[in-house]
């Protein structure tokens, strides 16, 4: 599904609208360049799901994971930016996130073959109509 | 009194011995240490595996180098949060089972009140103090009002100082760590002033009266110029101008946060000489660190950073901050569950 995000308000009612339909187990993988807003997108995401519209969600760059408790199960949000060997993905608590509930990751790329194949990918790029216009492309593959 | 710290809770490994005299006996960074024959050579940049691999290595090491024996230590300080599970239990248990063996106090430290205590440590700084700690992992201000007591002022609500500037520098096409590179590329730009009027930057929050944080609009308008610039190579004189910019927008917003902060310091605290502690590697950037010290000049505060080795992760703050919650007789039992997210205002004192 394409959607045009012309502000951050949209694309945040647009993480909201996908939060609806996230099940327990979904794996999703925000791709994107820096500053394209792949965190304001994980944060509506999560915010959406915990049902707490001020809840504190820092990037997780630093930390390279942060678990969320949510009714529909743990949220881990992982940001990969930092991991220099997919390899390196076993040492920050992956399996248990897989196991456990919800995955949001940031720059999935990293994980080279270990990206799962069921997931769903979400797709930030530059728009057509300005620079802070944005075309997201979210599509459930398998 | 000697205290143990172990330090795990992200990407360094650590171990120090601190004593109440103030004196740091040993203070042991495993990435500092690369080229040490002992650890094996390369340290990964994520070191949850080099935490389990090297720490006994380096508390014996620790140990070693303050010239003391586990007879002498009084207590074991390990970071139990926050940060990532994983590396932060590592190091927890290592500290809980040396207590055990040795029937020593245990201590379980915030990481976070590791960095807030270190001005007492290295400058006997009194309470309360203002704290601004900004880092690649943390951008926060606060008022230190006793051991295990803090009033959290502000907050980043997205992306840390650090990373902003790490990021904005990749923009760039800067090489890592990018916070440096960006600063040493700025003081090539030939007019600030025209600099900052052809890369117009956002300063989120600014004027917000709470002193909260947030970077990534920031970075994102780095990202814009960018791309705004004619294509192929980046020219060095522009990416001169861009970075002068950028930090000159970081220098106003962190001080305008700090100003907000300062002005609530007043307000609720009587201290004889009101103080801005400033930690954090971002302390290290010359414009930011001057720009505060003008500040505190205008507002009658004193400010001190303390040297850069203990601004970045380190054991002797937590062995410190172990030895000030020791002494007032704050220890924790051996089920203490690690925090992965543990902020300072819900530390107990």
């Amino acid at each position: 599904m394409n959607h045009i995000s012309n502000t951050e308000e949209d694309t945040i009612k647009i993480a909201q609208d996908l939060a609806k339909e996230i099940r327990e187990n979904d794996v999703i993988a925000l791709h994107g360049n820096l500053g394209m807003g792949k965190s304001v997108f994980a944060r509506a995401l999560i915010r959406a799901c915990t049902d707490d519209p001020e809840l504190d969600v820092p990037s997780p760059t630093f930390t390279l994971v942060q678990l969320y408790d949510t009714p529909k199960g743990q949220i881990a949000h992982f940001d990969l930016y930092r991991l220099e060997d997919p390899e390196e993905i076993f040492d920050i608590g992956w399996e248990d996130a897989l196991s456990t509930g919800i995955t949001i990751i940031e720059w999935p790329d990293r994980l080279g073959p270990y990206l799962p194949r069921e997931r769903v990918d979400i797709h930030l790029q530059a728009g057509d109509n300005g620079n802070l216009t944005r075309k997201i492309l979210i599509e459930r593959v398998s | 009194m000697n205290i143990l710290g172990i330090e795990t809770s992200c990407d360094e490994t650590a171990a120090a011995v601190v004593n109440s005299n103030g004196e740091i006996l040993s203070n042991l960074v495993l990435s500092q240490l690369k080229e040490h024959q002992a650890f094996g050579g390369v340290v990964p940049e994520i070191a949850a595996r080099a935490h389990i691999d090297h720490l006994h290595t380096l508390i014996a090491a620790a140990l070693k180098d303050a010239d003391i024996d586990l007879e002498d230590i009084d207590g074991i300080a390990a970071t139990s949060g926050p940060g990532l599970i994983g590396g932060v239990m590592i190091g927890m248990i290592a500290g809980k089972a040396l207590a055990a063996s040795r029937n020593l106090p245990f201590i379980a430290v915030n990481h976070l009140e590791g960095h807030a205590l270190t001005p007492r440590l290295t400058d006997d700084i009194t309470f309360p103090y203002l704290l601004l700690l900004v880092s690649g992992g943390h951008t926060q201000l606060l008022v230190a009002e006793g051991v295990g007591q803090f009033t959290l002022l502000g907050k980043t609500l997205d992306d840390a100082a650090g990373e902003c500037f790490d990021k904005s520098a990749k923009l760039m096409g800067l090489p890592y760590p990018g916070g440096p590179e960006l600063q040493k590329i700025a003081m090539e730009c030939a007019d600030g002033a025209a600099a900052i009027e052809r890369f117009p930057l956002p300063t989120p929050m600014k004027g917000r009266k709470e002193p909260d944080f947030s970077f990534s609009g920031l970075k994102t308008a780095v990202r814009t110029h960018v791309e705004a610039l004619p294509a192929g190579e980046l020219q060095r004189a522009d990416v001169a101008d861009l970075a002068y910019a950028f930090q000159e927008t970081m220098a106003d917003v962190i001080a305008d946060r700090c100003t907000k902060a300062m002005k609530y310091f007043t307000n609720n605290y009587t201290t004889k000489e009101p103080t801005l502690v400033v930690s954090g590697g971002v302390a290290a950037n010359k414009v930011i660190r001057a720009r505060l010290e003008k500040l505190c000049n205008e507002k009658g505060f004193q400010s001190y950073a303390p040297p850069i080795k203990l601004c970045g992760d380190n054991a002797a703050m937590i062995a410190w901050a172990g030895l000030e919650r020791l002494k007032k007789g704050l220890k924790d039992p051996l089920d203490f569950k690690a925090k992965p997210r543990w902020p300072l205002d819900e530390v107990k004192a």
